[in-house]
């Protein structure tokens, strides 16, 4: 999946996992495990299927997303809208075998680059920005 | 740190100010009296706090007959803020306790 660098911008991570796709793909996909890397969540593999990721932060602010599934291929592809503080974006899982293991990559995309994306964009990253401001803090002083 | 991170980390610091700024951010532009009605001081207190919020450039004034409305302006967060280096760190730290997942996990 590309998108023109000018118009979205997109968050690309990639790891290497000494574990088969098959193991990967259950943490992915069943809301016991997804709870324990991800956030809570009412999570069903279904295309289609509307769900919630929920975080109770540290700070006084809890993360809410709103998900919905766009496609599901087990044990390659997981794809859903993962919508926060009025940002929608996609993230899409790939999962490859590789010799040593598997390689997993996540893309987070379609954040508009204009100027009230950027407005929004900064909303999404507030509760980030707030728990990185009092850790900064915590070291300063 | 550059000056201008510097003074927002210095801004953002008092729970009092970034509780004003957050509830700006969250609910849009709101009066002092508004702001002042939820925020546990007095208005001259409240005053006090918008008027630094204002010069660090983290929200602004309009007036409107004999009120004052603020809001926030997010931009002035850019120094602090990259949105796709947020969400990488976010997606870093999440892989980190995928795989500890994956060691505790039956095969």
């Amino acid at each position: 999946m590309t998108h023109p660098a000018a118009e979205t911008r997109s968050v690309i991570v990639e790891r290497e996992i000494a574990y088969p796709a098959e193991k990967i793909w259950r943490a992915l996909t069943q809301p016991l495990l997804i709870e324990e890397w991800l956030m809570k969540n009412d999570f069903k593999p279904v295309e289609g299927h509307k769900f919630k990721l929920r975080r109770d932060s540290q700070a006084d602010i809890g993360v809410i997303v709103d998900c919905e599934i766009l496609s599901v291929k087990p044990n390659r592809t997981l794809s859903y809208k993962w919508s926060a503080y009025g940002v929608e974006t996609i993230v899409t899982f790939t999962i490859t075998p590789t010799t040593a293991g598997t390689h997993l990559r996540v893309e987070q995309s379609g954040f508009q680059s204009d100027q009230r994306r950027a407005y929004n964009g900064a909303r999404a990253s507030w509760p980030q920005f707030l728990a990185a401001l009092e850790k900064l803090l915590a070291r300063v002083n | 740190m550059t000056d201008a991170q510097d003074a927002l980390f210095r801004t953002l610091a008092d729970p009092t100010r970034r509780g004003l700024f957050e509830r700006l951010c969250r609910e849009g532009e709101k009066t002092v009296g508004a702001l002042t009605a939820q925020a546990g001081v007095s208005q001259p207190v409240v005053s006090k706090h918008l008027g630094i919020l204002k010069q660090a450039g983290l929200v602004r004034d309009r007036h409107e007959g004999r009120q004052t409305h603020y809001s926030a302006q997010l931009g002035a967060l850019s120094p602090l803020i990259d949105w796709t280096s947020q969400m990488a760190g976010f997606w870093q730290s999440r892989f980190d306790d995928l795989e500890d997942l994956l060691k505790r996990m039956d095969p």
